[in-house]
């Protein structure tokens, strides 16, 4: 057996192709093409939505039409054509009273293969969970044993039907329409989305989920999420993503809202691996995606994400931490390869006294890709003693990737503490030589440097999702030494 | 156990190795000095399987099988030790997570299935204290921050847990103080046995008054210039290399 190296590796992996890119024939009902408000009310229809809700999809279409798309981001891609997408696509024959019993086989044999079976989820990992196939929420689990507890977790479109003044109260208010391009765009055209409200002094008993997926070429994903955690109250809410391989760019612009009363805690957990694109660059998933959280006092809001898909992925989860003692959290890990591009951090705005703020970002760039981290720390003129500790870490390998950090720092109170670290590394030659003289073969080195330049991110994941992006990253990372 | 012959090797087509001659026997203790610059380091990787190093002509047996073919992993999983000179930093893995991925590679690559925690954990026990080893040492990132000796003092412990058949200790004895030589030292001493062979490749004697050379050979411009007992260590010690330069260039 001649030596195999990792230009071997290398070209035996270029050949691997994206593990879930497979398509699933389901018979869909998709809406012609293009948009304008008849397609927005026809959404807005086929949903069966009051009038408030209609109006106020109308409204973000016009400040929408308005607006530009956002090109102060680190990123170079071909602007998608927005009227060249369909904007609402549902897998057929979908019945409001569905059981999982009444899903199509196709479905659920489509969730195996992304090894998530539902009934497997609602057995063994104690995870309740709503599936978005392209733009229509087809089963949400445990819902029973949610309500006993007094927990909504259902699609939005079902929330707006059955508890209309939650959804009104909170809908926009944290990322309004107008807030930018992609947030209006999303606001006139969501299909679905999870809602979820945890009552007063309610700790949820398991991690809840929304699994998302794009499955019908040619459409855009809009997905809208509403999570609201009343006084006192605790949620573990878990986000994965996949979409098959497609030769075009296919467009995902969801907006997540979080509202943590005062001395609720939200912990958000995203494994966000789209379809990147394959090794020349073409296809890939267009990742553009509007998250944010409100704290109010003494409250609490983690968002930890492990970002490996898309071709572009511009996304900066924040928090506003408005009551005094709120804490904001931002664990990131994101990887790119071959042509992706990321640009990804957070925004933390302090507003109350003693507000606190933690900021963990490891980017590792691979290939050609472009890595960047952003973000933002901004200290309110009232904030006394706000604290921020920032660390960006970025991992290089080979010669033909970038990392880049911009941080911004905009304290108006002099009592702030801000502190950031940053560092570069490369995966040398040297390590993995050193790993394959005790036996470890080069993949495994990777995943195994990989996976300890990660492990201060990887912890903060809940336990059966850190095995899952620890094999994510493995995936996305194999044969990416040069 | 270990054959080289006529070994030539280059890196970026510099020629470091011209016709190494050498054997090594189960049971065996060999020293390698020279100069700085003799090869040395070069003939420990190039034994290893390093990708950098491209070997011209001759050839390297392990127990009669040609190892031109195999990759620097599969060499280990065959029983190629090498304690490095410079052992180098991961960040984020502990010692004993890297320790276990190495043995469980081996033992895959061997058909076995991964060793038991229970096992596991009995074995690092054992092997830290007879190395010395602080427990809390053990959940460390890898060579991260730690000093010179603690790094040849894990380089050692993985040897211990990974049980060679032929172990090659590249400077070993460098960046050490004399306790921590002697725990180092000690460690190789009781890992030695009539099934292994070591060969310690040093520049200076000290190293050689605790392990004790059955044969010693001097490195010079890439050939073994002369080779003789544990008494010609003490010579070198005593008269440095330049007698050796002046006979070769002569």
């Amino acid at each position: 057996m001649s030596k195999y190296t990792e230009d071997d590796l290398r070209e035996e992996l270029k050949t691997k192709e994206y593990e879930y890119g497979f398509y699933t024939d389901i018979e869909s009902e998709t809406f012609p093409i293009g948009l304008n408000e008849d397609i927005v009310r026809a959404i807005s229809k086929k949903k069966n939505e009051p009038e408030w809700m209609t109006a106020w999809r109308l409204e973000a279409f016009k400040v929408w039409q308005s607006m530009e798309e956002p090109d102060w981001a680190n990123v170079n891609y071909k602007k998608p054509d927005f009227q060249a997408i369909a904007y609402y696509s549902a897998p057929k024959a979908i019945d409001p009273n569905k059981t999982l019993d009444d899903v199509d086989p196709d479905l659920l044999a489509m969730y195996k293969k992304l090894g998530i079976s539902v009934d497997e989820q609602k057995k063994m990992n104690n995870v309740a969970m709503d599936i978005v196939v392209d733009s229509v929420s087809v089963a949400t689990t445990f819902k029973k044993t949610l309500g006993e507890k007094g927990i909504i977790f259902m699609p939005i479109s079902e929330a707006i039907q059955e508890h209309p003044e939650l959804v009104r109260k909170y809908i926009g208010t944290i990322v309004p329409t107008k807030d930018n391009f992609y947030a209006a765009l999303n606001s006139a055209v969501f299909s679905d989305g999870s809602f979820c409200y945890i009552p007063k002094g309610v700790k949820c008993p398991m991690e809840l989920s929304t699994y998302f997926r794009i499955n019908e070429g040619g459409t855009g994903q809009f997905e809208r999420t509403l999570v609201i955690a009343d006084e006192g109250s605790y949620v573990s809410y878990l986000e994965g993503c996949t979409a098959p391989s497609r030769d075009e760019n296919q467009l995902h612009a969801a907006v997540v809202e979080l509202i943590a009363l005062d001395d609720a805690e939200i912990k958000y957990s995203t494994v966000q691996n789209w379809y990147p694109g394959n090794d020349k660059g073409v296809g890939g998933v267009y990742n553009f995606v509007t998250k944010r959280g409100l704290c109010e006092k003494n409250a609490k809001i983690s968002w930890t994400q492990v970002e490996t898909g898309s071709a572009v992925t511009w996304k900066y989860p924040s928090c506003i931490l408005k009551g005094d003692n709120s804490v904001g959290e931002f664990y990131s890990i994101a990887v790119t390869n071959n042509y992706q591009q990321a640009d990804t951090g957070t925004k933390m705005i302090h507003l109350g006294k003693n507000t606190k703020s933690t900021i963990i970002s490891k980017g590792i760039s691979a290939g050609k890709s472009q890595n960047s981290y952003r973000g933002l720390v901004q200290v309110g003129s009232r904030a006394e003693n706000a604290r921020n500790f920032s660390q960006c870490d970025s991992l290089l390998m080979g010669n033909e990737c970038g990392a880049h950090t911009f941080p911004y720092i905009e304290a108006n109170n002099k009592s702030a503490m801000i502190e950031h670290e940053a560092t570069t590394s490369k995966i040398g030659e040297d390590q993995i030589f050193y790993c394959n003289q005790r036996g470890i073969d080069t993949e495994k080195a990777i995943a195994l440097i990989v996976n300890g330049f990660s492990k201060d991110v990887l912890n903060k994941l809940p336990m059966e999702f850190a095995v899952e992006a620890q094999k994510l990253l493995e995936i996305s990372l194999e044969g990416s030494v040069g | 156990m270990l054959q080289i012959k006529d070994l030539h090797a280059s890196v970026e087509d510099k020629p470091i190795l011209r016709g190494i001659n050498l054997e090594v026997k189960a049971g065996e203790v060999h020293a390698i000095m020279g100069p700085n610059g003799s090869g040395k380091s070069t003939l420990a990787s190039v034994i290893a399987g390093k990708e950098e190093y491209e070997v011209e002509k001759g050839e390297i047996l392990l127990n009669g099988e040609d190892l031109e073919d195999l990759a620097a992993e599969e060499r280990a999983h065959k029983g190629i030790f090498l304690s490095f000179q410079y052992p180098v930093e991961i960040p984020g893995v502990s010692v004993t997570n890297f320790i276990k991925t190495a043995i469980n590679s081996t033992r895959k690559a061997k058909g076995l299935a991964d060793m038991p925690a229970k096992d596991m954990l009995k074995m690092i026990r054992e092997k830290s204290e007879m190395l010395e080893i602080d427990r809390k040492f053990l959940s460390r990132s890898l060579n991260v921050g730690f000093s010179g000796g603690e790094k040849k003092r894990n380089e050692i412990f993985q040897m211990a847990m990974l049980e060679p058949k032929l172990a090659i200790l590249d400077e070993t004895d460098s960046g050490l103080d004399i306790d921590a030589l002697r725990i180092v030292a000690n460690g190789v001493n009781k890992l030695k046995s009539k099934d292994n062979a070591v060969v310690l490749i040093t520049h200076y004697q000290r190293l050689l008054d605790y392990i004790k050379p059955d044969f010693v050979h001097v490195l010079y411009n890439g050939r073994i210039v002369k080779s003789g007992g544990p008494e010609l260590a003490h010579e070198l010690e005593e008269k440095g290399y330049d007698w050796i330069k002046e006979e070769v260039d002569a």
